[in-house]
């Protein structure tokens, strides 16, 4: 019986298991192969050697955009959260209603019915030189030169990547705070706690798991992003996806493969450290 | 949510749709018909990059010579990697000169005769001996000529002169400078130094793509009179990093607004004012020109980075369909496509068959660089110029005639393509 229990088990997970296989570990398996190719101006050829691993170490460009990388998501995490928990946090304590939440819910996620590519370059235009953001700006008396740092810059980037990602903040936290029970919030103020106090020791604690899964969304989103980067830096910054697109792009696939291995490491060392601190396995 | 499982009585907005695109996609997609002669039946298929791959030209290949030409625009590295790596996946490669420096030692192409090609003698000096003119000096870079024939039907090294087997028939060519916005400069722009001049420090923008960036590079670099190239087309190490060293340092000091990937964004770029003085293609000029914006190609004292694209042959080609393909290069030097392409500032490779396809005023306009008589129309029917107006740079001989560097595939391309990536993440 327990034999046979096992054997449907099996026959259960295979189905998924096929999937992961077929489209996630296969791809990866090649990609991993194929970075240790050599490649010429218009070919690739098999062989095994670290070429490509050593000019990626062995370059500084390497480790400063690796590093810009990390400054991209370390800010936009830092932003992301920030907005989130606090949309998160109106959602699920200061509206009543359930259907006002929904309805609230579903506002926050209109700007999702566009492409993410037009949500983006929407703030081209905007914060252009002659954009309306330096025009208001500007017969608001507030400057008097254009803000040329508005767009094709960082700022410009992060501010793209805090209105794409946001959301994928809120989803998570809204949806741990709303199983937080409510009881639980009463007590913190019958035994006197100030709305800080219920805040800090108790929300927060409660809280975790889905900042910690927002977290992640957030993290390998930005970390693998190139397109945002490129457009909203009017291609004058570079993070690693970038390096990687570049590469693509002058059928330089191995280089391509052994700098998107070094990636897929860094985002796997992130997101285990963040394990660390939550167990969101118990939670979910 | 209970609305979708209500059964559906008659007629619904959304079936009338389905149906109505149903019947749509069934009237312009009609079945294969069925031809008595053979010709109908060959079909040749010819990919390369947007410029020249126009629906336009393969309606009139099917009306005009009968067989179908089926045409797939990628760009430039997809075209490269596609005629080295697939050979069987194309008949017709139409690609840029120093792409065929690149593929042709992988044998994918073969070469053509040029006692069947009826207008060879016709063709421009540029693609023969590499000269406008007898006495015209040949530019650096990956010259037409210079990767324009082979010793024989099979060969797979370039030849120095005129063999009679020619590698890629030339379609299309043109000069290249920087684009300005005259109104935002209001001072004459004369060389190619002002791209880094610190005047337009944060108003200058350069193309994202290496094997022309760099041209455009050591243009200005040389103008700068900061290195001296043995031959820009073909840079040592040490030009390739000196070359650089001086746009990085331009980068960092916030010279650049934007670099730029692709034409639309060139376009955007000078049209919102963000930038002033680019690298930019000619028809991106008109596209500025058209939304009434003030937008000129000037033309600089060191010249221009000209480029030119050809057809090849496919190596596995043979019996009717190469007729064919024959018959398709003839008829692209008759006249017709030159005409098309000249209307959009482009240049035919057999100018003279084209101005029969050309009213006197585009003629006179686009090739000799005299005053429009008249409204200046694109083939889409845009309107490029107004009477009294003249082309940017003058006549054919005058723009051709001033070409310092061709587009061209260095020797160290991967190590220049890697400092190429260096410098935008710098």
């Amino acid at each position: 019986m327990s034999r046979h229990r096992h054997l449907i088990g099996w026959v259960q997970a295979a189905p998924l298991a096929a999937i992961l296989l077929a489209f996630l570990v296969a791809p990866i398996v090649m990609i991993v192969i194929v970075s240790f190719w050599g490649a010429t101006e218009f070919s690739i050829y098999p062989a095994f050697k670290f070429d490509n691993y050593e000019f990626l170490f062995g370059s500084s460009v390497t480790y400063r955009v690796f590093g810009a990388t990390l400054k991209y998501a370390l800010i936009t995490w830092a932003l992301t959260l920030v907005i989130g928990f606090t949309v998160a946090y109106f959602l699920a304590f200061h509206v009543r209603s359930l259907t006002m939440q929904i309805a609230l819910f579903l506002v926050c996620t209109i700007p999702f019915w566009t492409s993410n590519i037009i949500r983006m370059i929407s703030w081209i235009p905007f914060l252009g030189r002659n954009g309306i953001a330096n025009q208001t700006l500007i017969s608001w008396g507030v400057i008097d030169e254009p803000l040329d740092w508005l767009l094709y810059s960082d700022f410009s980037v992060i501010l793209a990547f805090v209105h794409l990602y946001t959301l994928f903040m809120v989803v998570p936290i809204f949806n741990t705070m709303m199983r937080i029970d409510k009881s639980l919030l009463e007590a913190a103020r019958d035994a006197g706690a100030s709305g800080v106090q219920t805040l800090v020791h108790v929300i927060i604690p409660l809280t975790k798991p889905g900042i910690m899964i927002g977290t992640i969304f957030v993290v390998t989103l930005v970390m693998g992003d190139f397109i945002t980067v490129r457009f909203m830096s009017g291609s004058q910054r570079a993070n690693v996806g970038r390096l990687i697109s570049n590469d693509i792009a002058l059928l330089q696939y191995p280089s391509a493969a052994a700098t998107a291995v070094v990636l897929l490491c860094t985002v796997l060392i992130v997101i285990a450290i963040l394990l660390r601190f939550v167990n969101i396995r118990k939670e979910l | 949510m209970t609305r979708l499982a209500k059964p559906k009585v008659g007629y619904t907005r959304r079936s009338m749709l389905k149906a109505g695109g149903a019947a749509l996609a069934a009237s312009s997609l009609p079945a294969p018909m069925l031809w008595a002669q053979d010709t109908a039946d060959i079909v040749l298929r010819q990919f390369g990059t947007g410029v020249s791959n126009l629906n336009d030209v393969a309606n009139k290949v099917k009306e005009d010579l009968g067989f179908t030409l089926e045409m797939t625009a990628l760009d430039s590295d997809s075209v490269t990697q596609r005629a080295a790596t697939q050979p069987d996946s194309f008949d017709i490669a139409d690609i840029e000169y120093w792409i065929c420096k690149k593929v042709w030692p992988t044998g994918n192409l073969q070469a053509m005769d040029t006692s069947r090609i009826a207008n060879y003698d016709k063709i421009v000096g540029i693609f023969r001996d590499g000269k406008l003119t007898p006495d015209s000096e040949i530019a650096q870079g990956t010259a037409p000529h210079s990767v324009g024939f082979v010793d024989g039907p099979g060969g797979t090294s370039f030849a120095s002169g005129e063999t009679g087997w020619m590698t890629l028939i030339p379609t299309i060519y043109n000069a290249d400078t920087l684009g300005i916005r005259p109104d935002l400069i209001g001072r004459p722009i004369e060389s190619w130094t002002e791209l880094l001049n610190p005047e337009f420090r944060g108003k200058a923008s350069i193309l994202d793509i290496s094997s022309i960036g760099i041209m455009d590079m050591a243009m200005v670099c040389e103008a700068m009179g900061e290195i001296t190239y043995g031959d820009k087309g073909n840079m040592t190490r040490d030009e390739i990093d000196a070359t650089f060293a001086i746009f990085t340092e331009a980068k960092r000091a916030g010279q650049f607004r934007a670099f730029w990937k692709t034409f639309d964004e060139s376009v955007n770029l000078m049209a919102s004012g963000e930038v002033v003085i680019q690298s930019m293609w000619s028809p991106a000029i008109t596209a500025v020109k058209s939304r009434g914006i003030p937008c000129v190609y000037q033309p600089l004292k060191e010249g221009y980075r000209s480029w030119g694209g050809g057809i090849g042959l496919s190596n596995s080609l043979s019996g009717m369909e190469l007729d064919a393909a024959y018959d398709y290069i003839n008829w692209y030097l008759s006249g017709w496509v030159g005409g098309y392409l000249m209307r959009q500032g482009y240049y035919s490779a057999v100018p003279e068959t084209s101005k029969d396809f050309m009213s006197e005023n585009e003629w006179g306009y686009w090739f000799e660089g005299k005053e429009a008589t008249d409204i200046i129309t694109s083939p889409t029917g845009d309107t490029l110029a107004q009477a009294g107006e003249v082309r940017d740079g003058g006549s054919f001989q005058d723009r051709m005639g001033a070409v310092a560097c061709w587009n061209a595939v260095m020797d160290e391309n991967q190590y220049m393509v890697r400092k190429w990536n260096e410098f935008i993440a710098a």
